[in-house]
């Protein structure tokens, strides 16, 4: 057991960094602020990865995570409903919060410390053998259907967003939406953000002939 | 002229060996980050200064000429002005967003110039994966101006913070693509030895990429999404100020005004660097007998070329409408990227061919197939009655 004092001041520093933002992200309520405190918690984890001097990773968090599903997120909290929840949590009870958390905790981690891999580790930390070059290898021969099957499962919800997205009437052909009423600045990006969406499918499908 | 070259590595060198040895690390740190911020910040300078001047002399006026010498002084006066000025933050504004977005946008441009090879020997951080590291912390930004406009509290701020994101995502496809025609015929993700690839010279002239007919439509299309990327005009809807007053930065005024006018300056650069680096053989001299030049004046000098001619396409090309953005993104520029992979890929294995006048035909099939690419789209994409007009952005 290492003491606390062993840990790297590196370390320390962007763990405190994760978790409060982690801990910000699940209780503000205005969502856009939990999106954007999770977003920090994406640029804490990505630098853990760049810590352990896994770099491919870590800058494949940021470009992944930070570049497009904090995008995503924000996209989806505008799109959705308003940026301040008025909606009570399920249930006002601490115990049954706390009963929730660790039954979810404990499934995620019991699986971890049982796992085989974990024995397999060397009891020293061994620098990460990370090589760009080496992951493309590996991706492009030994896991190349996985690679394949999660490109197919992502074109698939691509097509999935475009065909949730298209206008069903085929009425109308101009891509505008219909006037909504706009009360505040949560409806009022409805309308400009609901046609980004709409963009890429409409402008293919439903102009000129 | 070895000295010469290598000139502000031996004063690095120089100055951190007189720095105690405790301190040595900082004295590393801070002497490749101070330099960068003084010479970037320069730039900025006079490009403001030279891109009004220019712009000014296409639409037949002066240009500031009142302060100093020829109006030289000029951004020295408006970079006091916007320190002065009073900041204004709307009442409703989310304060702290407000606060944060312009920091969000300008220190990731400032990361970006850290893998950017300045002249031999002269990259601040070496990485393995420097190319993803640029376009991973340059991707960051998209989420500054989105807090710029959703904080603001201001409906056309928050258009324009809508534009800006879904162009940046969307330029962000084929300038991604057009890298990684590259990074398949070099074989690395790191930006030095990908200059290093093209610092040979054969018969004299030099084999950059762009001497490739994958290389010459990749850096062309690398710029135009470049430019799209930097909200460059005339990719510059996220702030035009004809249709949403300034976008995303009407809300914002003094010195968080500047520093977004800077933050867009310096992805601008970087952009223009990283396409030196890729395309243009980074430092290498453009004639083998000019090899013993310094690296560093070859590479600032494409660099003055390239913002140049970001300045002569600003002053010329109106700018796009939306649906004409998205169109051009997804339809066209994202086929051509994915057609020049191809090329890049017949150009690498067809480097065996050994018969006389192999070069020609390499370079016949491949600029043929790419220009039989970008007719046959542009054809097909081609309608002769001008579509209805469609502000989706403006309802």
């Amino acid at each position: 057991m290492r003491m606390l004092s062993d840990i790297p001041i590196a370390f320390l520093m962007i763990a405190a960094v994760t978790l409060v933002s982690a801990v910000c992200a699940m209780s503000l309520r205005n969502l856009v602020h939990c999106g954007l405190c999770l977003v920090l918690t994406f640029v804490g984890l990505a630098a853990t990865y760049l810590h352990l001097s896994a770099e491919f990773v870590g800058f494949a968090q940021v470009l992944v995570y930070v570049g497009a599903v904090a995008i995503l997120i924000v996209f989806t909290i505008l799109l959705t409903r308003n940026a301040e929840v008025t909606l009570s949590p399920v249930s006002q009870s601490s115990l049954v919060g706390l009963g929730i958390a660790i039954a979810v905790c404990g499934s995620l981690v019991l699986p971890l410390v049982t796992s085989p891999s974990l024995r397999r580790l060397p009891a020293q930390s061994l620098a990460p053998d990370a090589q760009v070059q080496r992951i493309g290898e590996k991706l492009m021969a030994q896991y190349v259907i996985p690679l394949e099957a999660l490109a197919l499962v992502l074109t698939a919800a691509m097509i999935g967003a475009v065909v949730i997205a298209m206008r069903d009437d085929p009425e109308r052909n101009d891509p505008s939406p219909s006037p909504q009423n706009q009360k505040d600045t949560g409806s009022v990006s409805n309308s400009p953000a609901g046609t980004a969406l709409n963009s890429s499918s409409s402008t293919s499908s439903s102009q000129r002939p | 002229m070895e000295t010469l070259d290598q000139i502000f590595v031996l004063a690095k060198h120089w100055l951190v060996a007189r720095v105690p040895e405790p301190l040595a690390w900082l004295a590393t740190i801070l002497l490749s980050i101070g330099p960068l911020i003084t010479v970037f910040a320069s730039c900025f300078a006079i490009t403001t200064i030279v891109e009004r001047k220019a712009l000014g002399r296409i639409q037949n006026r002066f240009g500031p000429n009142r302060v100093g010498p020829f109006g030289l002084l000029q951004p020295l006066a408006d970079g006091l002005k916007m320190l002065i000025k009073e900041d204004l933050v709307p009442a409703q504004a989310d304060k702290v967003v407000h606060l944060l977005a312009p920091f969000a946008l300008v220190v990731p441009a400032w990361l970006t110039f850290s893998v950017l090879p300045f002249g031999r020997n002269m990259t601040v951080i070496d990485l393995d994966a420097g190319l993803l590291f640029f376009f991973a912390v340059g991707a960051s930004s998209e989420l500054a101006v989105f807090m710029a406009g959703w904080s603001s509290r201001n409906k056309y701020a928050l258009m324009g913070a809508m534009r800006g994101i879904a162009q940046m995502i969307s330029y962000e496809v084929p300038l991604v693509l057009s890298t990684v025609a590259v990074v398949m015929s070099v074989g690395s993700l790191s930006l030095p030895s990908i200059v290093e690839a093209q610092s040979a010279y054969v018969f004299g002239m030099p084999t950059w990429h762009v001497f490739t007919p994958w290389g010459l439509s990749g850096f062309i299309l690398f710029l135009i999404a470049g430019a799209a990327e930097a909200n460059r005009a005339p990719f510059d809807l996220p702030e035009a100020e004809s249709e949403i007053i300034a976008g995303y930065l009407t809300e914002y005024s003094g010195f968080k005004y500047a520093l977004f006018f800077m933050g867009e300056y310096l992805g601008l650069f970087a952009i223009t660097g990283m396409g030196i680096t890729l395309f243009l053989g980074g430092w290498t001299a453009p004639v083998s007998f000019l090899a013993t030049t310094p690296s560093w004046f070859w590479f600032f000098a494409k660099f003055g070329a390239i913002i140049a001619l970001f300045i002569w396409v600003r002053g010329t090309v109106p700018r796009l409408r939306m649906d004409q953005l998205m169109k051009f993104a997804w339809k066209f520029l994202v086929p051509l990227t994915l057609v020049n992979l191809v090329v890049a890929a017949f150009w690498h294995f067809s480097g065996t061919w050994q018969f006389p006048g192999a070069i020609f035909a390499r370079w016949l099939l491949g600029a043929g197939f790419i220009g039989g690419a970008y007719v046959t789209l542009g054809r097909a994409l081609h309608t002769n009655q001008f579509p209805p007009r469609v502000y989706a952005y403006a309802e």
